[in-house]
C-alpha cells in the first residue's frame, strides 16, 4: 500500500517523526480499534485515532445522545440530540477523515456478545462509565489475548492502565470484584468536569498509537493518576505477581463472562 | 517509624496496621480500595492483621468507574 498524495499531507506531521514515519503510519492505516463507549472518555479518542487514520475504528453504544451529555462528550454536537450515539460518532469521524472505516455496535456489551466483536479488532479501548462493564471488557479481553486501555473518570480526578497479554498485571488483578450491588451505603450523584474525559481520553489513544507503531513504554504495570485540582499526576508501579488473579492467574476461576448487575440511583445521570 | 504513603514520607506509629492507616488517612470508602505494600497486593481480609514496617512504601488504588449512576 503507498500513501495518496492526499494521505501524504494530511499525516506528514506524523510522518516526519522518526517514531512514526511511514511505516509507523501505515501501522496505523492497516490497524483495527474498538472503542467501548462514545461518551466522555470515548469521543475524544475517537477522534484523535479517527484523525491519526487508524484505518478501522469499531464504536460501540447503546446510548443515544441527551444534552447533558454536550458537557463533555465533544464528538456529538447539539445537531445530534436524539441520535444513536455511535450514529453521531461515525459522522464526526468520517467528516474527520474519510480514510477511516467505522463500524458502529449500537448494543451493550454482554457475555453474549463481546468476544465475537473484540476478536476482529488489535486493540481495545474501554470508555465505560460503570464496573460491570469494565470488569467484562477486562475478562473478555484476558480470554481473546486482546491488548486493552483502561480507564476511569470521576469529578476532578481520572486514571487509565493498559493490559497487555503475558506483560503485567490486568484490571482484576488490581480491583478483584466489582462493588457489589447491594453494598453501596450511598447512592450520589457523581459529575465530571468535561475536560477530564479530553485529559484521560486523549492519554488513552496515545496508549493505542504506541502499541499500534510499536515505539515507548506503555501503561502496563503502571496505574498512572491524575488530579485536577492539585494539578498531580502519579504513575504508580503494580505488582507484578499475576499468579493468583482469578483470570489472568496461572489457575483461573473465572473461565466464563460474567454479566454483573449495576447498582442503580433513581434520577442520576 | 516512617514510611512511604501515595509517594509521601509520614511518621506512624511502630506497627500500624493497614485497617488503621486507612482510618488515619480518611480513606471513604476503604471497602473499595486496593492496598499494595512494596510490590504487593494486600488481601482485604487481611487490613486488620497486617503490620506496617519501617519504611514500607503503600500505595491506595482507587475503583473509578464513571459518574453515571453512583459514586462508591
Ligand atoms: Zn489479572
Amino acid at each position: 500500500m503507498s500513501f495518496t498524495n492526499e494521505q501524504l499531507e494530511r499525516y506528514s506531521r506524523h510522518i516526519i517523526l522518526k517514531e512514526i514515519g511511514a511505516k509507523g503510519q501505515k501501522k496505523l492505516l492497516n490497524a483495527k480499534v474498538l472503542i467501548i463507549g462514545a461518551g466522555g472518555l470515548g469521543a475524544p479518542t475517537a477522534m484523535y485515532l479517527a484523525a491519526a487514520g487508524v484505518g478501522t475504528i469499531g464504536i460501540a453504544d447503546a446510548d443515544e445522545v441527551d444534552l447533558s451529555n454536550l458537557q463533555r462528550q465533544i464528538i456529538h454536537a447539539t445537531k445530534d440530540l436524539g441520535k444513536p450515539k455511535v450514529q453521531s460518532a461515525k459522522e464526526t469521524m468520517n467528516d474527520l477523515n474519510p480514510d477511516v472505516q467505522v463500524n458502529t455496535y449500537h448494543t451493550f456489551m454482554t457475555s453474549e456478545n463481546i468476544r465475537e466483536i473484540i476478536r476482529d479488532y488489535d486493540f481495545v479501548i474501554d470508555g465505560t462509565d460503570n464496573f460491570p462493564a469494565k470488569f467484562l471488557i477486562n475478562d473478555a479481553c484476558v480470554m481473546e489475548k486482546k491488548p486493552f486501555s483502561h480507564a476511569g473518570i470521576i469529578r476532578f480526578k481520572g486514571q487509565l492502565m493498559t493490559y497487555v497479554p503475558g506483560e503485567g498485571p490486568c484490571y482484576r488483578c488490581v480491583f478483584k470484584d466489582p462493588p457489589p450491588k447491594d453494598a453501596v451505603p450511598t447512592c450520589k450523584q457523581a459529575g465530571v468536569v468535561g475536560a477530564m474525559g479530553g485529559v484521560i481520553g486523549s492519554l488513552q489513544a496515545m496508549e493505542a498509537i504506541k502499541y499500534i507503531v510499536g515505539k515507548g513504554q506503555l501503561l502496563t504495570g503502571y496505574l498512572l493518576t491524575y488530579d485536577a485540582l492539585t494539578m498531580e499526576f502519579r504513575k504508580i508501579k503494580l505488582p507484578h505477581n499475576t499468579e493468583n488473579c482469578p483470570v489472568c492467574g496461572t489457575h483461573p476461576t473465572i473461565t466464563q463472562l460474567i454479566d454483573y448487575e449495576q447498582a442503580e440511583c433513581d434520577g442520576a445521570l | 517509624m516512617k514510611i512511604i504513603v501515595a509517594g509521601e514520607a509520614k511518621e506512624v506509629k511502630d506497627g500500624l496496621t493497614i485497617a488503621q492507616l486507612l482510618i488515619d488517612e480518611q480513606v471513604e470508602t476503604p471497602e473499595y480500595v486496593t492496598v499494595t505494600v512494596n510490590d504487593d497486593f494486600i488481601d482485604s481480609s487481611k487490613f486488620e492483621i497486617t503490620n506496617l514496617q519501617e519504611n514500607d512504601t503503600v500505595e491506595f488504588l482507587y475503583y473509578m468507574g464513571g459518574g453515571r449512576y453512583v459514586v462508591y
